[in-house]
């Protein structure tokens, strides 16, 4: 069973004199444990979609299901919840809470969104710390790490929840290509050992390789699928 | 709620100068509230304890009417003797009253066989006098604090004009009530220094001397002032006592032939309090008003800084009623910060201000010793003020946090 099903979907935003189609009538299905990207240049709809998913935004028309829930059903209290339980998000500007150190910001979703016993919060904090190759810098205060450290804290607090799905818009693209790519592979590697799905989006050419299924995004529609293997047309 | 609060109070130390300076704020109204609230309640009480204790009793007890002519001294609106002596049983058998003395009040000529004025005489039972008013005897600023038959305690500004010390024979001559006139000579047996308010300026003599100037065969009683065993309790005191009176005691046409007064009936310097009480109630407002704005202010200010970091942690799921808790939570410590620093500070001032001794002036009293007691009601009264002030002024801040849309937060620059 698919883990994302779009179908339909589509984002228009209206003023009073003139209305701006973001998504038209996107139909996808993702399954779960997918490497998946959306591409395409600026203003072709990636962070809109993006917020879709991680019910951020809601479509104006057609139906986004995420893990077995029709999103745009949900009321804002309840897409908290859903995003608690079933979301991470990795952003381009990385979104630390400056006043916690890593550790704390690892933490912050066992303690504010899922409750987590201590005991196991601090098992879970040092296998991510271990897994993002950061375990010696658990003290330190987001400030005082690199922009690529920060992305892979980041890539830790997304997972640490065990959520279906992350979804990072953007994430390498305030980072220099090399930790860019040790970014990217990283992402790759907790999909593999952790079975969650990564989507993200970019407009970094060099990153797109990356992506075992890519979205070509243009004008708000879905001009190309790809799967490393093989290409279908939207 | 315990990473809550760690979260709060590491946001205000992150800005530090800001939370210095509205904590500072805070502190400062604080200090000055309780050292208000202490020095005022302070001088209030002091006044409250020399009135009271030195000159009018806690209450009193007159016939109907006396009081609105007490200032002629009317001999026909005297307590006679069975009346007196009803009320006696009454406020001997009452466990409240700790005290009570009789008074026959008259007015008279006072002479040094030199010069002649007028003076105003308490007669009084000593022994029951200075226990109603135990601070009379320390009024006495020259001679020997007590009162026996034929002498007489002087009031410093007639002793001063009319140059008495302590053994100085002096006449009194009061008209009587049935209109005669009759004289007696007395000793001067101390001289008392004056007191502010109705009563301050009186002389004193033996009540059975006023009776034998008065040619009463029986002593009458003017008023009667009570001293009670716990000051807080006036009014209930007053309430029962009224009771009793209008139930038990003497009836004048079918109604109660004597008044109760407290000491706030009886003496101008209770508006002064009251005054006291509405500069203090002030104050207050103002230390609500300060702590409202500047916690606001910060609170707003913390929110629009912190616009992308509430769409973050809105975004990983956390609960609005949590990111309103966490707003919440650091106008709360700002709020307990600055009141546990202005009630240390102001513990301190107050400290100084006793160490330092402030004296004063209260109309004729001279060099009175004001001591600042800071109460620990006002203290924990004040402390919640500004605590639950400071919660309310995050209110409408972190609602707003909490409310964002974490799409349009995110997207702020």
């Amino acid at each position: 069973m698919a883990l994302i099903t779009a179908s339909g979907v589509s984002k228009e935003y209206r003023t009073e004199e003139v209305t701006v189609y973001a998504l038209r009538e996107l139909h996808f299905d993702i399954e779960p444990a997918s490497f998946v990207s959306f591409v395409g240049p600026s203003g072709s709809g990636k962070t809109t979609l993006l917020n879709m998913l991680g019910c951020l935004d809601k479509p104006t028309a057609g139906t986004l299901t995420v893990a077995g829930t029709e999103v745009a059903a949900l009321n804002r209290k309840e897409s908290a919840a859903f995003r608690g339980k079933h979301l991470g998000f990795i952003f381009q500007d990385f979104n630390m809470i400056p006043v916690l150190t890593v550790s704390e910001n690892i933490e912050y979703p066992l303690i504010m969104v899922q409750n987590v016993a201590p005991r196991e919060r601090r098992e879970r904090i040092s296998r991510m710390l271990e897994a993002v190759g950061m375990a010696d810098q658990g003290g330190k205060y987001p400030h005082q790490i690199s922009g690529g450290q920060k992305q892979r804290v980041a890539i830790a607090r997304a997972l640490v929840t065990n959520p279906a799905l992350v979804l990072a818009d953007e994430p390498t693209a305030n980072l220099d290509s090399q930790t860019a790519y040790a970014v990217i592979g990283l992402m790759k590697k907790m999909r593999d050992e952790m079975g969650t799905t990564f989507i993200f989006s970019t407009h970094d050419t060099k990153i797109v390789g990356e992506a075992e299924v890519l979205f070509r995004l243009v004008d708000g529609r879905l001009a190309e699928k790809e799967v490393k293997g093989g290409t279908t047309h939207a | 709620m315990r990473n809550l609060f760690k979260i709060a109070i590491r946001n205000l130390i992150r800005y530090q100068r800001r939370t210095l300076l509205t904590a500072s704020l805070i502190t400062i109204g604080v200090v000055f509230v309780l050292v208000f609230v202490s020095i005022s309640g302070s001088f209030k009480s002091l006044m409250i304890g020399q009135i009271t204790d030195s000159m009018m009793g806690h209450l009193q007890l007159h016939r109907k009417g006396y009081v609105a002519s007490i200032d002629n001294l009317p001999l026909n609106l005297n307590m006679k003797p069975e009346t007196y002596r009803k009320i006696e049983e009454m406020l001997a058998s009452d466990q409240d009253v700790a005290a009570f003395s009789p008074r026959l009040k008259f007015g008279g000529m006072f002479s040094n066989f030199i010069e002649t004025t007028n003076i105003r005489l308490n007669g009084i039972d000593p022994e029951a006098e200075f226990r109603t008013v135990p601070l009379l005897s320390a009024r006495v600023i020259e001679g020997r604090p007590t009162l026996g038959r034929g002498e007489i305690l002087v009031p410093a500004l007639l002793a001063k004009g009319m140059k008495l010390r302590p053994g100085d024979p002096v006449v009194v001559v009061a008209t009587n009530a049935d209109g005669s006139v009759n004289g007696m000579q007395f000793i001067v047996s101390g001289i008392l220094e004056s007191a502010t308010g109705p009563g301050g300026r009186d002389g004193y003599v033996h009540i059975g001397d006023a009776a034998e100037v008065l040619r009463m065969t029986e002593v009458e009683v003017s008023e009667i002032a009570v001293r009670i065993e716990d000051f807080s309790g006036l009014p209930e005191v007053m309430t029962r006592l009224r009771q009793n009176i209008r139930d038990d005691g003497p009836q004048q046409k079918g109604q109660a032939a004597l008044e109760v007064h407290s000491w706030e009936d009886l003496s101008p310097f209770f508006n002064i309090a009251r005054m006291i009480d509405v500069m203090t109630l002030f104050i207050r407002v103002m230390l609500i008003a300060i702590v409202l704005i500047s916690i606001m202010n910060v609170m707003v200010m913390a929110v629009y800084e912190r616009i992308r970091e509430i769409g973050t942690i809105a975004a990983i799921g956390t609960p609005p009623g949590k990111i309103r808790s966490m707003f919440i939570l650091e106008g709360f410590c700002m709020g307990v910060f600055g009141a546990a620093a202005g009630v240390g500070i102001g513990a301190a001032v107050i400290a100084l201000v006793n160490l330092i001794g402030i004296r004063f002036n209260f109309g004729q009293q001279k060099g009175l010793l004001l001591k600042a007691v800071l109460d620990p009601l006002d203290l924990m009264v004040v402390s919640a003020i500004v605590v639950a002030v400071a919660v309310l002024a995050s209110l409408q801040p972190a609602v707003k946090a909490s409310r964002m849309e974490p799409i349009d937060a995110l997207r702020h620059v």
